[in-house]
């Protein structure tokens, strides 16, 4: 089938490609937005890794067409700090061990960031948060320090 | 913050007040938390090709022929099989038996066969489909008790990659004795299954001819080194004509130490024959069916026990599945034999292990490399003695831990930094262990009264809780002679704007490598770590100072580092005259030596601490310089109506000598105690007709953040005086504790002596029916 | 081995019209091989990527404004085909008529799969180990089907002819899942059993529903189970032995061996044959000790 052209915004910027329509977003964003900070680790839907917020809600990037984000607002982790400047979740990810080898780091912070959105200021339990990052795989940390981190962010980033 | 207890005297050497021991922000965690950090997918690289490998589908046979469809389009598609590798059709490691791509003999499905590339990634995936390879299959051996039996012979005449034996005292006349003097006898036979690495990032390699006639590779990798060393013999290139680099790399534990040089080399033979850059980037499928797994183990253990649990002798005999070919498994088996009889104090021990060929895909290193396999049986079988003179498995661990002075079964006299005792008590300290160990058996009795009245808890559910510990000991730093074989080498430089450069091939994994790095050498120069540079991992630039495992990179390389930066330190005084007292001072002295005498590099090179014997012949001597300790309960609910196991608790204490970043040391506790969680629990690769049946994340399952419980972490620091800042080894020791913890639980819970892992639902359900139905008749 | 996304061809239908158009087999595109419909796309995009899958053209149903949203009708609640099973376990008034459903929802995957996963789209992958499936049997769901040719009103029971065989004609989707109301003072249940606490796929899932009167015997029960046949089922004849009883125990073993007849798990790459059974059992055992309790 012939290429679509799709409009959308990653990260509050506007972006115009022409792709396959069924062309995975993952990729999308790796190669055409030339943003690679969305990683693959599976293909399956089970890891997380290539989470990113479309509208506001965490989807695996791997299993959504492109076409369906046309003039969708999408969320990658390189839109989370402004001008450089960290936010207090991943302050907290260097500061605390959150980040080890940092392949499932992007998705686990997008998938933390849903979380503390939909907290809307409060700060969740320890299982709400084990509950909201069940669909990002981490191998590396044992999930103990990025469960802190995330609690520790939504204390407004002073830690317990 | 983590714990952190001193609870011996630091000496003098290992004083400190710079970041040692303070945890900085780890180093590369900006571009982490960023997105920025370019892993070996996100390199763009223009002309790109990108790389598939045929493989075989069967175990074991004969390739017959090899028929491409005439209907599919080859255009552009570069096909290389074994008669294009320039130089030895070998994958170098330890022996010369493993082909980089078969010829004619299959010896295990998914062996590598052909490999194909196109710019297109789709293209080369069709035209995977358009290969049919035609294999006349042989009767393949697929398990320990098959090779065993040797009624198809894949090695030799035993089918046996290696044998050791280890021998302290007389174990079988001692075993002989038993029952004399109220000793008894207790016998086990304890197993552990494969176990994927299962990093986020599957491998990943990329390589390109270089203008002088050599090449370039890079990838995700823990050991550029063993990669550089492949290459060489691959294509008869010199050393300097073959360049390797790690990008960065999202997770190894093993897997990525010896597999790269498969991809590497098989990514450089596509590149070599289309002069175009050649990417091959496994999909998750491929990983976890083609690629190196956990040995899996079987071991008996008999041992000869007084009235209060003193171990009198002990004969261990353990046999791994090497799988297809030598690769690592002799020193995985090495590892496994001398951590065979656990910290314990046995003056009779005889130790047997055995590595086996199957048809099965080369099993390889992992976190732990053998030890934990063994530990596991060991530590199962302390609590099998336990149970038989009716006392508590802490009763039995305190008898027999091992103090300064005692003697290990390789004949090491345990000098110094022995944890064991301080770590068990630490642990069931905290864990509450003999209060609950009791609670849960009264809470246990209660609700098995109220089931058979039909009263339940709130959610008619019918659960039995228990609390399990364990206790290992792990050597820190390649076995024996092996840092002495290696004589790596590590350097620190200056860089042109004066500021001190590390030179290291050691591999940042996730681990905290360059931070723990930086931290240590700028306190070794006076100076914060953030002013200290690290080179990449490239051998064009760094020496070889090992490869990234064995719980060496701390201790022995970042050991190495310091007495490098000692001896910059100073020679750059002695240049300019004074001490050096802060970064300023050495960036100007430093800047104008360059000016003055040109390039400033100090290195050093590993020596053995003298009063370190070892002789590789016998297995006597000093295994290890020294061994960190790690003791761990585990607390469990099972579910009797589903024989699931859930994590209700886990409290360790890990004493590494030195925590350089107490962070980091965390994170590689909490790491590993959950890997080893995961092949307690639930990791199970399932195979049919010698494939893995479950090569998909979905099927091969791996513990989210809801099966893990919170960690109570507990570092201890009895210092090494050979270590730097007084540190032993971290990385493995974590994946050592927790499964026979787990085992422990679960017989508390349910009064269930499995003796095996993976503790899946169905054994444990399985298991409750046919004690129930034992103990109904 | 990854399929070519390439080559595929989606159809965007702005309306369900356009859309029933685009899978009529009398229609203009009946001459070729009908779109698959895809929405969220959890488990078309899995077959795809592991390359099992063959199908050339899709047709996107996601922003088919018609097939949204959660609405009561009557007593009745109707979920469109694209209610996403965030949408379920987040809806105020679903979590309190329909636990059993809220919590299946809960289950499926994790958030991310949550957000894109469809209720329709778990009927109609038609996997037996389907988590939404039992408790849409227990809460005796009817599927609202449409074609170019017209509606049609399925009970959920009935849906599956056989391993993964839809009860759909060819050119019919599904617009719609009905829940009519569950009886007032019911006890209602679910449960997966996975490997792992989140993200598995079940291995035994069980729904149960069941209302005793007021002399405590059974007035209704509903017991459905996934994982334990070549479709999600209701165990029947265990129901059968259930009604009219009251919860005692040679009662309840009347209804365990009638269970029997009503399953037929398998071995798999998940778990074994007796395993299954076994649970299967426990399950029921554990949800009658809950009703038994409510007065």
């Amino acid at each position: 089938m012939s290429d679509v052209t799709l409009r959308f915004t990653v990260n509050g910027k506007a972006h115009r490609v022409r792709v396959p329509p069924m062309k995975r977003l993952l990729d999308v964003l790796r190669d055409e937005c030339k943003l690679t900070g969305t990683k693959e680790g599976c293909g399956e839907g089970e890891c997380g890794a290539c989470t990113v917020l479309i509208d506001g809600r965490s989807v695996n990037s791997c299993l959504v067409p492109a076409v369906q984000a046309d003039g969708a607002k999408i969320l990658t982790v390189e839109g989370l700090a402004k001008d450089g400047r960290l936010t207090p979740l991943q302050r907290l990810f260097v500061e605390g061990g959150g980040a080890q080898c940092g392949i499932c780091t992007p998705g686990m912070l997008v998938s933390a960031h849903e979380l503390l959105t939909r907290m809307k200021g409060k700060v969740p339990s320890e299982n709400e948060v084990r509950e909201a990052l069940a669909g990002n795989l981490c191998r590396c940390t044992g999930y103990q320090k990025i469960v802190d981190a995330v609690r520790a962010a939504a204390r407004g980033g002073r830690s317990s | 913050m983590p714990r952190v207890r001193q609870p011996g005297r630091a000496p003098k050497a290992v004083s400190s007040n710079g970041s040692v021991g303070t945890s900085i922000p780890k180093l590369e965690a900006y571009e982490k938390v960023t997105g920025t950090a370019l892993y070996l997918d996100d390199l763009r690289i223009p002309g790109v090709l990108h790389g598939r490998t045929v493989r075989s589908t069967v175990a074991r046979g004969r390739i017959r022929q090899i028929a491409f469809d005439p209907a599919f389009d080859w255009t552009g598609v570069v096909v290389v099989d074994h008669k294009d590798i320039p130089g030895d059709n070998v994958v170098a490691l330890i022996e010369d038996d493993q082909p980089l791509l078969a010829s004619t003999e299959i010896r295990h499905a998914e062996e590598p066969i052909l490999l194909l590339a196109h710019e297109s990634a789709e293209h080369v995936e069709r035209a995977l489909r358009a290969v049919r390879v035609e294999v006349e299959p042989l009767e393949p051996v697929l398990t320990v008790e098959q090779s065993l039996a040797r009624k198809q012979l894949l090695y030799k005449d035993t089918n046996i990659f290696k044998e050791i034996t280890i021998a302290r005292g007389d174990a079988r006349a001692a075993l002989h004795s038993a029952g004399l003097a109220g000793t008894v006898l207790v016998e086990g036979t304890y197993r552990t299954g494969h176990q994927e690495q299962l990093y986020i990032e599957n491998n990943a390699m990329m390589a390109e001819r270089t203008g002088d006639g050599g090449l370039l590779v890079r990838g995700s990798l823990q050991c550029p080194y063993y990669v550089h060393k492949a290459l060489m013999r691959v294509f008869g290139l010199p050393a300097e004509k073959v360049r390797v680099v790690q990008t960065v790399t999202g997770g190894g534990f093993g897997g990525k130490e010896e597999y790269p040089s498969v991809i590497g080399a098989h990514a450089a033979l596509l590149a070599w024959k289309s002069g175009k850059p050649v990417k091959i980037v496994y999909d998750r499928l491929e990983d976890i069916a083609a690629t190196t797994k956990r040995h899996p183990s079987v071991t008996r253990i008999r041992s000869l026990v007084d009235k209060d649990g003193s171990l009198l002798a002990l004969d261990i005999d353990t046999v791994m599945d090497g799988g297809a070919y030598v690769t690592l498994s002799p020193v995985v088996l090495s590892r496994g034999a001398i951590h065979a009889a656990g910290p314990y104090r046995c003056a009779n021990t005889t130790i047997r292990a055995r590595a086996v060929a199957t048809n099965t895909p080369p099993n390889g290193a992992f976190r732990g490399f053998g030890a934990p396999q063994t530990q596991f049986a060991m530590e199962c079988h302390m609590d099998a003695v336990a149970g038989r003179l009716k006392l508590d498995p802490l009763e039995v661990r305190r008898r027999n831990a091992y103090r300064e002075g005692d003697i290990t079964p390789t004949g090491q006299v345990l000098t110094e930094s022995v944890g064991a005792h301080e770590v068990l008590e630490r642990t069931v300290r905290r864990a509450h262990y003999e209060t609950k160990r009791k609670r849960y058996t009264q809470e246990n009795a209660v609700a098995a009264k109220a089931e058979r009245s039909g009263k339940f808890d709130g959610r008619g559910r019918r659960v039995r809780r228990g609390i399990g510990l364990a206790l290992v000991y792990h050597g820190a730093g390649f076995t024996g002679g092996g840092e002495v074989k290696l004589a790596s080498l590590a350097a620190v430089d200056v860089t042109p704007k004066g500021r001190p450069r590390i030179l290291s091939a050691s591999t940042e994994i996730g681990q905290g490598t360059r931070t723990i790095f930086a931290q240590m050498v700028g306190d070794a120069l006076g100076m914060p770590a953030e002013f200290v540079d690290i080179e990449t991992p490239d051998t064009g630039l760094v020496p070889d100072s090992g490869p990234t495992v064995a719980s060496r990179t701390c201790m022995v390389v970042g050991g190495m580092l310091v007495e490098a930066a000692r001896k910059l330190k100073s020679e750059l005084s002695a240049f300019a005259g004074a001490e050096l007292a802060d970064a300023a001072a050495f960036e100007r002295a430093a800047r104008r030596y360059l000016a003055e005498r040109g390039p400033l590099r100090a290195e050093h090179r590993y020596q053995r601490p003298a009063e370190l014997q070892w002789d590789d012949d016998t297995y006597r001597g000093d295994a290890y310089g020294v061994f960190s300790y790690a003791a761990c309960t585990v607390e469990v609910e099972v579910d009797l109506d589903t024989g699931e196991t859930n994590l209700i608790g886990v409290t360790t204490a890990h004493d590494i000598g030195k925590a350089i970043h107490p962070v980091l040391a965390a994170g590689q506790i909490e790491g590993g105690i959950v890997q080893g969680l995961g092949w307690a629990l639930l990791e199970d690769v399932r195979w049919k007709d010698g494939r893995i049946w479950n090569h998909q994340l979905t099927n091969y399952i791996i513990p989210t953040s809801m099966d893990v419980p919170t960690l109570d972490v507990e570092i201890v620091e009895i210092p090494y005086s050979r270590g730097p800042f007084g540190a032993k080894g971290v990385g493995e020791l974590p994946m050592d504790v927790p499964a026979p913890a787990v085992i422990a639980a679960v017989a508390h819970a349910t009064g269930l002596h499995l003796d095996e892992i993976p503790v899946l639902p169905e054994k444990v359900l399985h298991a409750l029916r046919a004690a129930h139905a034992a103990s109904a008749t | 081995m990854r399929s070519a996304l390439t080559p595929l061809e989606i159809i965007r239908p702005k309306t369900l019209a356009e859309a029933l158009a685009q899978v009529d087999p009398a229609g203009k595109n009946g001459a070729s091989p009908l779109a698959v419909p895809l929405a969220g796309g959890t488990d078309l995009y899995v077959y795809l990527n592991a390359g099992t899958l063959d199908a050339q053209r899709f047709v996107d149903l996601w922003s088919v404004r018609e097939l949204r949203g959660i609405r009561t009708i009557g007593e009745a609640t109707r979920l469109g085909a694209t209610t996403t099973m965030s949408q379920i376990r987040e809806h105020p008034v679903l979590a309190r008529r329909y636990p059993a459903l809220a919590a299946a929802a809960a289950e499926v995957g994790g958030r991310q799969i949550q957000n894109r996963a469809t209720i329709a789209g778990n009927i109609a992958n038609a996997s037996p180990a389907g988590d939404s499936l039992p408790a849409l049997l227990a809460y005796d769901a009817i599927v609202q089907t449409r074609s170019a040719r017209g509606g049609r009103t399925l009970p959920f029971e009935s849906f599956y002819r056989g391993y993964r065989q839809l009860a759909l004609a060819p050119g019919e989707l599904i617009v719609a899942v009905d829940l009519p109301p569950p009886a007032a003072r019911a006890t209602h249940f679910f449960r997966k059993v996975g490997t792992r606490r989140a993200q598995s796929i079940s291995k035994v899932v069980f729904a149960g529903l069941l209302r005793l009167d007021r002399d405590g015997l059974v007035e209704q029960v509903r017991l459905a189970y996934g994982s334990m046949a070549p479709v999600p089922l209701r165990a029947r004849a265990a129901e059968e032995a259930l009604l009219d009883e009251k919860l005692t125990a040679p009662a309840v073993a009347r209804a365990l061996a009638a269970l029997e007849r009503d399953l037929s798990p398998i071995d798999d790459i998940r778990s074994d044959r007796e395993y299954r059974r076994i649970v299967a059992g426990n399950l029921l055992e554990q949800f009658l000790r809950i009703a038994a309790k409510r007065k």
